[in-house]
């Protein structure tokens, strides 16, 4: 492939305006240099936020399975890495972010209370949507965590129109906006993809490619699985990345991000990763087998390989282990308090369906 | 002490299932994620994962055991000492009272409180009349498409968040010339055209509202916004309400609506009632230049997602409009176009000239109707409707578009439910024919509603 040009004034020798054209400048320079240089209290910060997620989707799913969680429950489990990888790089309540129906774990990771976030789940009136959202249709607009949303791809466009937003007012911000290898077949995906790179707007595409859209295989449902490649019709840099490494995917967000910040217009990052679970609490996963799911637990999951690391570089079990301690107890008060708040007061089934009186 | 494991539910609607097989045994050292067992129902087999680390107890129910109940003790786990703490489960008796007490919640609970008393967005308001025009203000003729275009420069005058995005509306000056000018003045950061992708840009629009603008987007007619229906209603109408009231969706979405002329069945249709049936969502479908301003003026500055429904063959109509500095009216209001005394022709859009056009006809015979144009779909004006029925006891329902489920439908229905006592006859609808619209002239005619139509229905209510 071509080598990124080094000038816009380069002699044109392929079509008109190419010259510039740096589709792989990102991922090739990611490929150069994978992994973030991580201090020992980033590396600590990202296994706790990881280990704090896994925790909590583990409890999710045991409140789901009591019956205290209703409808669809899609747990991240698997996942972590990306969410926290990602996020770490941006600024809660200045860059927006913005996913699909899987979104207790990009929650936690911008710091949203999981006290709120578990109330929501069980459909409580302390719920950070007051029990009306439920677990796909959750928001922090303080955090600019706008949601959480229940229809495949649609938060794409939305996610195009919160860049539009931040270049509009020209707040130095971007919008992170996720979804999954199913939504990547969605056509209004690439409605966005072209107005976004048709108007420079800054906004991060990531394709959480977890290699099931539900039940299909990418290869059973996708022509083109290499995501990443899927800007090339609009001009918008792809870059491939490691999902189950937490500095991998940090290293990615740093160089995206940017790209972006600097006026280079969108970019879109396939971060190859994995559920273990199933893709809602119903789901069998009978479309996989068990050997690829405990091969990926035993030998790609992304929080083991930060604990190995975080222990070669000195830190002690019993730190560890009194991190989990604490992480449990966060959980733990968590469900409590969503076990135990009460449900929303009936009156509130009128609310907040417009805002203004007419 | 131990943990005690019950049989999961593998859906809200589970109630026992099959355990059936176990892939740990007695003092097997297990820990979160570990997968213990397979439950099966007669749909689906799901494994059953360890959430908390220790040795495995007493296994009390053998793999094989069919219609286990939901909640049923199936194992224990011994805990590893301090370091994992069993947090005690919830509600740790036998029978599967967690599960139980969300499906009861329903039948139990109290009754639900009566809905507010005009539906959606709280109690009842005070009436909101339209503001009243000082005397001596003078009076400019203009057209619908001058007005529109007029309501939106001075909004976008008013407040930078406003900007206007879609088909042509830019450099093009608008398909229908309803944006004519504006790029001049406001520049093309402010009024953006939009590859022809309506699903995309509507979604932008409704992302950049969630961010904090106010977009105005257009659709070049409201037919190719059937691709985009969903962000309007999924996105834009429901998300309030879904985000316990955080996150608003400030926007509009307008343009032309209903049959234009000779452009076949595709491309004419009215979507009123489609929109008006979404709780959510505010619905304009104003008849003349005045209301076109002051309503289009009043939607942008909502801080709700408006459909705001315009018709092409009206645009080019002249009407009187005062010149006020800010013409601004009341969303949810009804207009009493003309006043009459003998029966009520409930009307909007284009329809409202036809009305008005029998009432004249009708006027000669004797028959003085009242012509209410209700302006807004939802929240409709259920009040001005029954005012007037309460005053004339007939009521006619002039509507441009199909009549199955439509506008007609609902205020028939608002009539029946609390204007019975006032009918002295029955209500009765006026729309287009049941068919998708047909090209050729003579037939597109025959397929439209028109004044004589009007006419011959409130004859008939009035016994003529």
């Amino acid at each position: 492939m071509a080598k990124p040009a080094t000038s816009r004034k380069a002699p044109n020798t392929a079509a008109a305006g190419d010259d510039n054209f740096e589709l792989r400048s990102l991922h090739d320079a990611h490929q150069a240099n994978p992994r973030y240089a991580a201090s020992d209290d980033e590396l600590l910060a990202f296994y706790e936020q990881m280990l704090l997620i896994r925790r909590f989707e583990e409890k999710a799913g045991q409140l789901y399975g009591l019956g205290l969680i209703g409808g669809f429950c899609h747990l991240y489990i698997g996942q972590e890495a990306v969410a926290v990888g990602l996020q770490s790089a941006l600024k809660p309540g200045h860059d927006s972010v913005i996913t699909g129906y899987r979104d207790h774990g990009h929650m936690l990771a911008y710091g949203i209370d999981p006290k709120v976030i578990m109330a929501e789940l069980t459909g409580r009136g302390a719920g950070i949507s007051h029990g009306k959202g439920g677990s796909m249709h959750m928001f922090s607009t303080t955090h600019k965590f706008y949601g959480g949303h229940g229809i495949v791809g649609a938060q794409v466009p939305l996610g195009a129109g919160l860049a539009f937003a931040h270049q509009y007012r020209e707040d130095g911000g971007l919008c992170l906006a996720y979804f999954g290898d199913g939504a990547a077949n969605q056509g209004q995906v690439y409605e966005a993809f072209n107005m976004a790179a048709l108007w420079k707007l800054p906004i991060v595409f990531v394709v959480e490619n977890n290699g099931y859209a539900m039940g299909t295989a990418v290869t059973r449902g996708s022509a083109e699985t290499h995501f990443y490649r899927r800007g090339t019709a609009f001009r918008i840099p792809g870059m491939h990345v490691n999902g189950m490494d937490v500095l991998e995917v940090r290293a990615a967000a740093e160089l995206a991000f940017a790209h972006v910040r600097g006026g280079g217009g969108p970019v879109l990052m396939e971060l190859q990763t994995y559920r273990y679970r199933g893709h809602s609490m119903s789901d069998p996963a009978k479309y996989r087998t068990r050997e690829e799911v405990q091969e990926m637990r035993e030998k790609h999951d992304p929080i083991d390989a930060a604990k190995i690391e975080l222990l070669a570089r000195g830190m002690t079990e019993e730190k560890l282990k009194e991190l989990e301690k604490q992480i449990r107890s966060k959980v733990a008060e968590a469900a409590d308090f969503a076990e135990n708040s009460p449900e929303p007061d009936l009156p509130e089934l009128y609310t907040d369906v417009l805002v203004g009186s007419y | 002490m131990g943990i005690e494991l019950k049989m999961p539910a593998l859906s809200p609607t589970m109630e026992e299932g099959t355990l059936a097989k176990w892939l740990v045994k007695e003092g097997d050292t297990v820990k979160s994620g570990d997968i213990l067992a397979e439950i099966e129902t007669d749909k689906a087999t799901m494994e059953f994962e360890a959430i908390d680390e220790g040795v495995m107890g007493k296994i009390l129910v053998a793999e094989g055991t069919e219609n286990v109940k939901v909640g049923t003790v199936i194992a224990v786990i011994g805990g590893e000492g301090e370091e994992t703490q069993p947090q005690p489960l919830p509600q740790a008796g036998g029978e599967p009272v967690a599960q139980g007490s969300a499906a009861v919640t329903g039948s139990e609970a109290p009754a639900a409180p009566l809905p507010p008393a005009r539906g959606a967005g709280g109690g009842p308001m005070p009436r909101k009349a339209d503001p009243a025009i000082p005397t001596g203000t003078n009076m400019a003729t203009v057209t619908v498409r001058e007005a529109l275009r007029d309501a939106m420069a001075e909004e976008m005058r008013r407040d930078g968040s406003v900007f206007i995005m879609g088909e042509e509306v830019a450099q093009y000056q608008g398909a229908y010339k309803v944006t004519q000018g504006l790029l001049d003045e406001f520049g093309p950061k402010r009024v953006i055209d939009t590859p022809i992708t309506e699903y995309g840009f509507a979604g932008i629009g409704a992302g950049a509202a969630m961010g904090g603008l106010r977009p105005i987007v257009e659709f070049m007619t409201f037919n190719f916004a059937m691709q985009a229906i969903d962000h309007v209603i999924n996105s834009a109408a429901k998300t309030n309400y879904m985000s316990g009231g955080q996150m608003r969706c400030p926007i509009v979405f307008r343009g032309p609506n209903g049959a234009a002329t000779r452009v076949g069945a595709q491309h004419s249709q009215n979507f009123g009632p489609w929109y008006a049936s979404v709780p959510g969502l505010i619905v304009i479908a104003p008849y003349d230049a005045a209301d076109a301003k002051g309503l289009l003026k009043a939607a942008i500055r909502s801080d709700d997602p408006v459909v705001f429904l315009e018709n092409e063959l009206i645009y080019g109509r002249s009407f009187e409009l005062p010149e006020l500095d800010d013409h601004v009216l009341p969303i949810g209001k009804a207009r009493i176009m003309r006043e009459g005394r003998d029966v009520t022709i409930v009307s909007y859009s284009i329809a409202v000239g036809l009305s008005l056009e029998a009432a004249v006809t009708l006027a000669e015979e004797g028959i003085e109707a009242e012509v209410l144009d209700l302006r807004t779909l939802r929240p409709l004006d259920r009040e001005a409707v029954l005012t007037s029925l309460a005053k004339t006891n007939r009521l006619v329902i002039a509507e441009e578009g199909w009549p199955t489920c439509s506008i007609a439908s609902e205020v028939m229905a608002i009539c029946m439910e609390d204007g019975f006592d006032h009918l002295d006859a029955p209500v009765l609808r006026v729309c287009d024919e049941d068919v998708p619209l047909p090209y050729a002239a003579n037939l597109e005619k025959l397929a439209l509603i028109d004044a004589a139509r009007i006419a011959a229905a409130v004859r008939k209510v009035c016994n003529r």
